[in-house]
């Protein structure tokens, strides 16, 4: 017993190394004091301020924010939207392709999905004038897309683990189908729905590849500022951006992870 | 319990109780109206037939027991009362009114689900209280509402809990708070006892006939569970594929079942295999081959001369002793292979010459063990002739 367990240990001790010694690496010089970003020159919270001063990544990050915000609510909507006919409607015709279809964009290789619909708002302006060129609007109807994805696979499967008596003894009270998903069904799914929330808008902040594709000139996420930054030589700065970027992604992810257990523990007492 | 119930209509409920006492049952009268009319009532889910050509009369303040084991479509016929899924062909007629094409939440129908289905993100108040919220009703005559009934079900201090801090049977309790609260015509039970135990059932099982005399609602209870059938209902309606078997009183499902199945899902049966002999004014002679013997059952039944039939006998209307009887009738010897003490009552597995086994229960009315029958002792069988039935089909 003792072996395996110091065999179980030491293997995650490896695994978890292997993850997180290059975010440690970037987390610690990004309180370095040296300008050069290889050579440690003592701890300083010196390119934190310069950070804050720089307005091109303050506009950055606020437009990030926002389509973060927005996109995830759109997508929230949209995703609970199909979950909900997805897991509600026993057999219609389609419906394995329409499951396979929101499915897709979880899986399509990131190029395509950008490129494609780049493609589709180029397309679209020639045909009728809308969207008139491309800018946040764009990025946010892109994001939608592939979180919504994201948001109707968990609300699906949270969905067919709902004892499905409790929306008929709604209907038997009284409800009828329209107020019985506000008054029953949406608050028993409520922890996965922030889930999705949470993890739309942490997946839209961090993208990089799509934005890149649907955005127009002075239209920059955060990512897309940090990228170009890079290209032209590493710089302390940008460590300090992206320690503060994972922050704000773990505590996303975080938070999501604590409303499905949330909602794990709802559906077991339910059960009980 | 009782005194703090003011629940209306309340001239009805007095009237109800008159009638109980003073009159036969309604389903005994000529040209009685029925509450609840199913006719004819067919139901496929695509080839299989759940529910066959059912056709049913309950009448007013009845509680109803649809009896069948699982896949006899009893809970197929509930969920068409309450509009969960509607029938292939046939009607239901509720208090006059065709139901076809009526929704559920729009049905004078309340269900108590076997899971009781409580919303687990309201508290026990506002579980109860959703029917009527949905009425449109003003606040203050939900709340009294929700109280009262609260209070009958004697869970009125719990009111703000959630339902997953309940023990089942107060969870069984708010679901029936919540299906009473309506004041529904008609309230439909769907293995009400199902998921308590032993003594809460038993025990839950007066309550439920003490509110359903109280309110004057009509109950029809889905069950499984024979004796919970036999405490609690008016009438019992045996399923069996979809058809309904036998619709009787709990004595005569007992003492007169009209087919084996009857016999043998209701409690349990010996049955003799024979033929009929003699076909007497007020008895039968049956020559079985099983029993080894004539047996003589006294039970007017219409029969053909020589026609195969079955005697039925229960275990407990079985005598078994070590001496030989004085009675010669209905006398069988056989030799003990299995006994079981339980308790307040043992069970004797006695084989018989023709290798049948008979299953006999006694009542264990002395402490003393030596006097108590055991393996392999030579036994005599024997029965009054107005004990057993004849079942011809």
């Amino acid at each position: 017993m003792k072996r395996r367990s110091l065999f179980l240990n030491t293997t995650a001790t490896m695994g978890f190394i292997f993850l997180y010694a290059p975010m440690i690496a970037l987390v610690v010089y990004s309180f370095n004091k040296s300008k050069l970003v290889t050579v440690w020159g003592g701890w300083s919270l010196k390119w934190y301020g310069e950070l804050f001063r720089n307005d091109q990544i303050i506009d950055a990050a606020l437009l990030s924010f926002k389509i973060a915000f927005i996109s995830a609510s759109a997508a929230v909507v949209l995703g609970t939207m199909a979950g909900f006919v997805l897991s509600r409607f026993r057999r219609f015709r389609g419906k394995m392709l329409l499951a396979g279809w929101i499915s897709a964009p979880l899986v399509m290789p990131e190029v395509i999905t950008g490129l494609s619909l780049l493609l589709l708002f180029v397309a679209m302006e020639g045909a009728f004038g809308w969207p008139s060129g491309r800018g946040t609007s764009t990025i946010i109807i892109a994001h939608v897309t592939f979180c919504m994805a994201y948001v109707a696979v968990i609300v699906q499967s949270r969905l067919s683990q709902l004892d499905e008596t409790l929306e008929e003894a709604a209907m038997d009270l009284g409800a009828k189908p329209s107020s019985l998903f506000f008054l029953v069904t949406l608050p028993l799914i409520m922890p996965a729905v922030i889930s999705g929330w949470l993890l739309s808008f942490t997946m839209s902040l961090d993208d990089l590849v799509i934005a890149s594709f649907v955005s127009g000139p002075g239209n920059s996420t955060l990512p897309m500022v940090i990228f170009s930054k890079v290209r032209l030589g590493v710089s302390p700065e940008v460590n300090a951006l992206a320690t503060l970027m994972i922050a704000v992604v773990a505590i996303g992810v975080t938070g999501a992870m604590y409303q499905m257990r949330r909602q794990a523990k709802l559906l077991e007492k339910q059960g009980g | 319990m009782t005194s703090t119930l003011t629940i209306e209509p309340q001239s009805e409920i007095v009237a109800a109780a008159s009638v109980k006492t003073s009159k036969m049952p309604l389903w005994k009268q000529e040209g009685a109206e029925p509450f609840l009319r199913i006719e004819n009532i067919t139901k496929k889910f695509g080839e299989f037939t759940a529910v066959d050509n059912i056709s049913l009369d309950i009448y007013k303040n009845e509680l109803f027991c649809l009896l069948g084991g699982s896949g006899s479509g009893k809970s197929t016929l509930l969920r068409m009362l309450a509009g969960f899924e509607s029938p292939t062909s046939g009607r239901i007629i509720i208090d006059g009114v065709d139901m076809a094409g009526i929704q559920p939440w729009k049905r004078p129908v309340n269900m108590m689900f076997q899971s009781y289905a409580l919303f687990p993100h309201l508290s026990v108040e506002e579980n109860v209280a959703f029917g009527l919220k949905r009425e449109g009703l003003d606040r203050s005559e939900v709340k009294q509402r929700v109280a009262k009934m609260l209070d009958m079900v004697q869970l009125g201090h719990l009111g703000k809990r959630k339902p997953n801090q309940l023990s089942g049977g107060q969870r069984q309790r708010v679901a029936l708070a919540r299906s009473l609260v309506k004041r529904p015509k008609l309230l439909l039970l769907d293995e009400p006892l199902g998921a308590l135990d032993k003594k809460l059932r038993e025990e839950t099982q007066f309550e439920l006939i003490n509110i359903q005399e109280e309110l004057g609602v009509t109950f029809v209870v889905v069950t499984h569970d024979q004796e919970e059938a036999m405490t609690l209902a008016s009438r019992i309606g045996v399923m069996n594929h979809g058809v309904i078997v036998q619709t009787a009183e709990p004595h005569d499902v007992y003492e007169y079942p009209n087919s084996r199945f009857v016999a043998e899902f209701i409690g349990s049966v010996n049955l003799f295999e024979g033929r009929v002999v003699e076909d007497l004014p007020d008895s039968v002679k049956i020559d079985s081959k099983d029993a080894g013997k004539i047996l003589h059952v006294y039970h007017g039944i219409s029969c053909a001369p020589n026609q195969k039939v079955h005697v039925a006998l229960r275990p407990e209307k079985t005598h078994i002793s070590k001496e030989k009887p004085e009675q010669q009738e209905n006398c069988i010897k056989g030799v003990i292979e299995e006994t079981a003490y339980m308790g307040s009552l043992s069970v004797y597995r006695v084989r018989l010459a023709s290798g049948m086994e008979v299953r006999v229960t006694q009542p264990n009315t002395t402490r003393e063990l030596g006097a108590r029958l055991t393996w392999n002792d030579e036994v005599y069988l024997y029965w009054d002739i107005d004990s057993s039935v004849v079942l011809t089909s």
